[in-house]
């Protein structure tokens, strides 16, 4: 107690709060997240780019094999299909649901009805288990959409979607937007709450019609949420894995496979020192898609 | 971090009760038109929101034999619930249940209580590098998506006898430190020290100071983390399925994949199922949507 009333004093100075002992009691308060967080993800972090460099398989003896996985990677089809899918699937997906969230987020916050009970819905499927939606979409796409192409006679639905190597991963954009439109939603609807109205009203008497106020007010002073939705989407997007495991498991064959997958089967796969040179690629790739985000929002204070 | 600070909790709440369109829209004229073109486009949008989750419902509630006519979209007739009886016993409902009771609690008790204690050392010993270097590490796992780090992780659970649901709430924690730790040190950023001088100047220890003043101010902020933590752990997939190795031990999620590989045409079954996984999320989405909401702007504009 008594130091505590020392601390006090030294406290009630400005100037000599720079020079005061720190309290032991903020150690304390430090320690468990440093130490935690240094055994549970920068010792594996370290104990996985080491083991890049070996040949090893996951236990047993192990040779250091200098750069010999990230030479083979380079020139393996396998991990290339996996790298090109996940940033086609991303791109599409980013494109797909920032559109829909845009125009969702227009139509939610303009003189509609039934307001809160639409939004309370738009924003149930991020509430949802990714791998568990993904399962029922597996259903409605592997039965009920080939009937209904059957009986619309559109013949190449009547096959399952998730069968076909060339269109399985439509099925995967799909179900990943439905996820991940509410996301996005919200934040556009927070960016277009804080338009104050009488910029629009402005706007109205000097003649602008609708179409030009969303063009040409709307869009620009939102611009910043795009980039925030854009590149979280994007950065969660590379990640993919449950509603892939959930709809496809990657196939048909490898074709929907996605980095996430390709690194984990490593683990089972025997190739262990592989997939970790794979994996520290994929973090540099991580942290390089980060700093672009950094460099872009860091230039946007001022939104 | 990134961009509007200005959007508080608060604002946020404010926005949602706003009556619709007030200061949207040429707050001048009286005359509120209904946007009876884009409610009704937007409640199609509803419509195919809804459509797999009440697939789920009615097919869970179907008997077996008119589960498998392969009509998704028929009400169920007569109602059932032999499929509930059943998955109750196949997933060993009970024990999945209290499995993801325990990871859902466990992480979100352990991201507020760590974080907001890291996060109230940082910020007042800001002007102590130790501190300082500390938050920039902390923050650096935003970086790292889990696949990177998995097999490493996957070895060392193992070894170290946390293979269970106890490794995936430390891991999950770690995961979310980065993000809590950046909203929580925002917010206390902005709490002014005389409130804590006060505080101490009538006596109380820093500890008294964090759990009496500090950690009840938090409260918008804990709510914020927690919902991020309880979403992330309640549905997450990836994680539980690769480091706890007992499938007995296994969350509600994992427990869904039993119906890939058998009983899979006991679609009435897998469909209960699936809705007693989802519904508790749901449910508690529908009680507590507003701050989900306010909360997961405030998250993803900050972070």
């Amino acid at each position: 107690m008594s130091t505590t009333t020392a601390s006090t004093r030294g406290q009630a100075r400005p100037e000599s709060r720079r020079r005061r002992r720190v309290e032991p009691i903020f150690y304390l308060f430090l320690l468990p997240s440093l130490v935690l967080f240094t055994l549970a993800i920068t010792v594996p972090g370290l104990v996985g780019i080491f083991f890049s460099f070996t040949d090893s398989i996951g236990i047993g003896d192990w040779e250091f094999a200098g750069l010999t996985n990230y030479i083979a990677i380079f020139s393996d089809p396998a991990i290339l299909q996996s790298y090109l899918f996940t940033f086609g699937f991303s791109i599409v997906t980013v494109l797909v649901v920032n559109v829909i969230a845009f125009l969702l987020a227009v139509g939610l916050t303009s003189q509609i009805r039934m307001k809160t009970a639409l939004r309370t819905i738009f924003v149930i499927p991020m509430v949802v288990s990714g791998i568990i939606i993904a399962y029922v979409f597996n259903f409605l796409f592997s039965n009920s959409l080939p009937a209904a192409g059957a009986a619309a006679g559109i013949t190449w639905l009547e096959t399952s979607l998730l069968a076909n190597p060339d269109l399985a991963w439509i099925a995967i954009v799909v179900v990943t937007a439905w996820q991940a439109v509410p996301g996005a939603l919200l934040i556009y609807i927070a960016g277009l709450v804080s338009i104050p109205g009488d910029v629009y009203e402005a706007a109205e008497i000097d003649g602008a019609s609708k179409f030009q106020q969303l063009m040409k007010i709307t869009a620009p002073l939102v611009a910043g949420y795009v980039v925030i939705n854009i590149i979280l989407g994007f950065k969660g997007f590379l990640n993919a894995y449950d509603i892939i495991v959930g709809l496809t498991n990657g196939g048909p064959g490898t074709s929907t496979r996605s980095i996430a997958m390709t690194v984990i089967a490593g683990f089972n796969g025997g190739d262990y020192a592989y997939q970790m040179a794979n994996a520290t690629i994929f973090f540099v790739v991580a942290v390089l898609i980060s700093l672009l985000q950094l460099s872009l929002t860091r230039g946007r204070n001022t939104l | 971090m990134t961009t509007p600070s200005t959007l508080t909790a608060e604002e946020l709440h404010h926005t949602e009760s706003t009556p619709p369109g007030n200061g949207r829209r040429r707050p001048g004229l009286k005359v509120e038109r209904v946007n009876w073109p884009g409610t009704t486009i937007l409640v199609l949008c509803a419509v195919t929101v809804l459509l797999p989750l009440y697939v789920t419902v009615s097919m869970a509630f179907k008997t077996q034999g008119q589960a498998v006519d392969g009509n998704a979209f028929s009400f169920p007739a007569p109602f059932s619930i032999d499929g509930f009886v059943q998955a109750w016993t196949l997933t060993n409902f009970p024990v999945g249940a209290a499995m993801s009771l325990l990871v859902t609690a466990g992480t979100v008790v352990a991201t507020i209580v760590l974080a907001a204690f890291a996060s109230y050392a940082i910020v007042r010993n800001w002007e102590r590098r130790l501190f300082r270097y500390s938050f920039y590490y902390l923050l650096a796992a935003m970086f790292i998506p889990f696949p990177v780090v998995a097999l490493p992780q996957i070895q060392m659970t193992g070894r170290l006898g946390l293979d269970n649901p106890l490794g995936v709430i430390l891991l999950a924690t770690m995961f979310q430190l980065s993000f809590s730790v950046l909203l929580f040190t925002a917010f206390l950023r902005s709490i002014p020290m005389e409130l804590e001088e006060s505080a101490r100047i009538d006596g109380a220890t820093t500890w008294q100071t964090f759990w009496k003043l500090i950690f009840p101010l938090l409260a918008p902020m804990s709510a914020t983390v927690g919902i991020f933590a309880f979403l992330y752990a309640w549905n997450d997939f990836m994680m539980p399925s690769l480091i706890i190795s007992d499938p007995a031990l296994q969350t509600l999620p994992v427990r869904q994949n039993l119906f890939q590989t058998q009983f899979s045409n006991n679609y009435h079954v897998s469909f209960a199922s699936y809705l007693m996984a989802m519904a508790p999320a749901i449910v508690a989405y529908l009680f507590t949507q507003r701050w989900v909401m306010a909360g997961v702007t405030q998250g993803a504009v900050k972070g």
